[in-house]
């Protein structure tokens, strides 16, 4: 009896000890280097912030990586030039409308895929395939097929061809995304709400939907960031007017007006607040349940 | 009376539940009915579109291609690029296995000692990706030119000669090919090194295992599928990348993204872009294949 106990505690005395170690590890080394990283991942993005106040001498009005004085000229000037703001907007309708197509079509599949088993939807593992091939697939070569299709059949390449091609590599994202979310999903809530007379349409949306919603959501955030950050498809089925991926890229070979770094900075912290906001939502969630 | 209420109130209640008829059968299908044509229209049929077009072959002397139902573009196209093949595979590998070296540590970090903090680490991981991957590569075009600040300063300080350049050589593609796909890597490891179950070490530990024996014998074996997986998802698209070297590299060093996207955008040589995604999408799926041989148990989905 006493010999159990006393291996017991060597036991517990040696797990405390590897804990200590562990700790040990993970109070100095790694936290150290984990920030150096983070530190990495973040170096380019300040670089960006810091020379979109850098003034511009000469002539042509470039980014210059001299440092030649604060100004927040650029950012009074920020729709000067004119195919820049063009191209701005362009991805911001294109980001929103592919974001509501994908998240209403992925949502739809998400829920057949977690909802009906092979037996009642033939077709099932084709789907996942599909959905599979497509996360997988390089992104230059999804873009070339579609030039490829649209040129067959004689599609000019513009708006639509940019929305179908946006909406095609969101939905995959968005069906991975709300599935992860729906498969804990608590079905005799549902049930409940048919027994109290609820027609399917009702119990969707005063039911089904507010329970996915933050999966949805997510869905939704994930799309229109693909979207509005989206170059390899966009530079093949974008027309005369690209988004602003493709304005940038074609810029580098001319010279990249300071206004680029203002458009920069502001989706990177709209994109942060988006973030923390949903950080917020998400502990505030945790908190009521 | 009372009797048949009761019979009567199950029957009722299930005709309420939409669960018997046609509605309920067809419920998967009109479902999934939008998203499937969307994939299989823009999806399926251009995949087959490439591979028709890949079946054509070209003249060389008048450029006019015609179906000949025949590989033969195919081999011709890799023998031309394949230089450009393989440069693309080594700056793909280099660039995934140092992400591998980079992520892992601050993946395991964050999922053994994150805490509360968790989700704001992930977030910072994901940084990057809320500035539009143009704009991160001009950034970096930028911070490694001649008078950029790390060369400034390294010069400064006599770590380099006055002549040396990063900026239109392989390690500057690389290192871009590094930067922007890390995400990629760390989040995939970070799901695999999460999942470990914690009682799993505890145990290791309890048998006498030191730190590098649990890490060797019960960590790394536990987490090889995530290292795979993260692997292919760094890998695949930075094999397709073209951006990186053509923003950061010189003339020396052209990946096949620009030969597929030159092809299509600026010879107009349909099949011959064709043949090369064609011979893109083979490797990549050869990959994905390969892992799902090896470690069928978890799908790469599942670290998304």
């Amino acid at each position: 009896m006493s010999a159990i106990t006393h291996s017991d505690e060597i036991v517990s005395e040696r797990r405390k000890r590897s804990v200590r170690r562990r700790r040990r590890l993970g109070r100095l080394a790694l936290p150290t280097y984990s920030w150096l990283v983070i530190a990495y991942l973040v170096f380019p993005i300040a670089i960006m912030i810091f020379y979109s106040f850098n003034r511009v001498i000469g002539g042509l009005q470039q980014v210059s990586f001299s440092w030649n004085g604060f100004t927040d000229q650029w950012y009074r000037q920020w729709s000067d030039v004119p195919g820049l703001t063009s191209a701005f907007w362009l991805s911001i309708r294109l980001a929103l409308i592919a974001t509501v197509i994908a998240t209403v079509l992925g949502t739809a599949l998400a829920i057949a895929l977690v909802r009906y088993r092979t037996a009642k939807f033939h077709g099932r593992v084709a789907f996942e395939q599909v959905l599979f091939l497509n996360i997988a697939a390089p992104e230059i070569v999804m873009g070339a097929s579609l030039l490829g299709l649209f040129v067959t059949l004689n599609i000019a390449r513009g708006f639509l061809t940019l929305v179908l091609a946006h909406v095609m590599f969101s939905i995959a994202y968005v069906t991975v995304t709300v599935r992860a979310r729906l498969s804990g999903f608590d079905r005799s809530l549902e049930e409940a709400a048919y027994d109290l007379g609820a027609k399917p349409l009702a119990t969707f949306r005063l039911v089904t939907l507010p329970l996915i919603l933050p999966g949805v959501l997510a869905g939704a955030l994930m799309s229109f960031a693909l979207s509005i950050d989206d170059f390899v498809t966009s530079n093949f089925v974008s027309g005369s007017n690209p988004p602003f991926p493709v304005w940038v890229y074609g810029a580098t070979r001319v010279g990249i007006p300071p206004q680029v770094f203002v458009f920069g900075t502001a989706i990177f912290m709209v994109g942060i607040a988006f973030a923390v906001m949903s950080i917020v939502l998400s502990r505030r969630g945790v908190r009521k349940n | 009376m009372d009797q048949s209420v009761s019979a009567d109130h199950p029957g009722r209640l299930a005709a309420r539940r939409p669960s018997a008829g046609w509605g309920k059968r067809l419920a998967p299908y009109l479902l999934s009915l939008p998203a499937g044509v969307w994939l299989l229209l823009l999806f399926i049929v251009p995949l087959a579109t490439l591979l028709i077009q890949s079946l054509e072959t070209c003249s060389p002397v008048t450029g006019a291609c015609t179906m000949t139902w025949s590989w033969g573009e195919l081999p011709h196209q890799v023998s031309l690029y394949h230089q450009q093949f393989t440069t693309s595979l080594i700056f793909a590998a280099i660039a995934t296995v140092l992400d591998l070296i980079i992520s892992f540590p601050i993946a395991y970090w964050i999922a053994f000692y994150g805490g509360q903090r968790k989700n704001f680490f992930l977030i910072m991981l994901l940084v990057p990706f809320f500035v539009s991957f143009i704009i991160r590569t001009i950034v970096w075009e930028f911070i490694l030119s001649e008078n950029g600040v790390v060369l400034r300063f390294l010069r400064h300080a006599h770590l380099i000669s006055a002549n040396f350049h990063i900026l239109g050589t392989s390690t500057a593609v690389i290192a871009g090919l590094a930067y922007n796909y890390l995400p990629f890597t760390a989040l995939p490891l970070y799901v695999a090194i999460e999942r470990i179950d914690r009682r799993v070490l505890d145990a290791a530990y309890d048998l006498y295992a030191n730190r590098r024996s649990a890490f060797a014998r019960v960590i790394l074996p536990l987490t090889i599928p995530g290292i795979f997986a993260a692997f292919l998802l760094t890998f695949i698209p930075a094999f397709g990348d073209y951006v990186n070297q053509e923003i950061l590299g010189g003339t020396s060093n052209t990946m096949i993204g620009t030969v597929v996207q030159d092809s299509y955008l600026v010879n107009f040589n349909y099949p011959a872009g064709a043949s090369l995604s064609v011979v893109l999408l083979a490797i990549s799926l050869l990959g994905i294949w390969l892992y799902a041989r090896l470690l069928g148990s978890h799908t790469i989905e599942d670290y998304l």
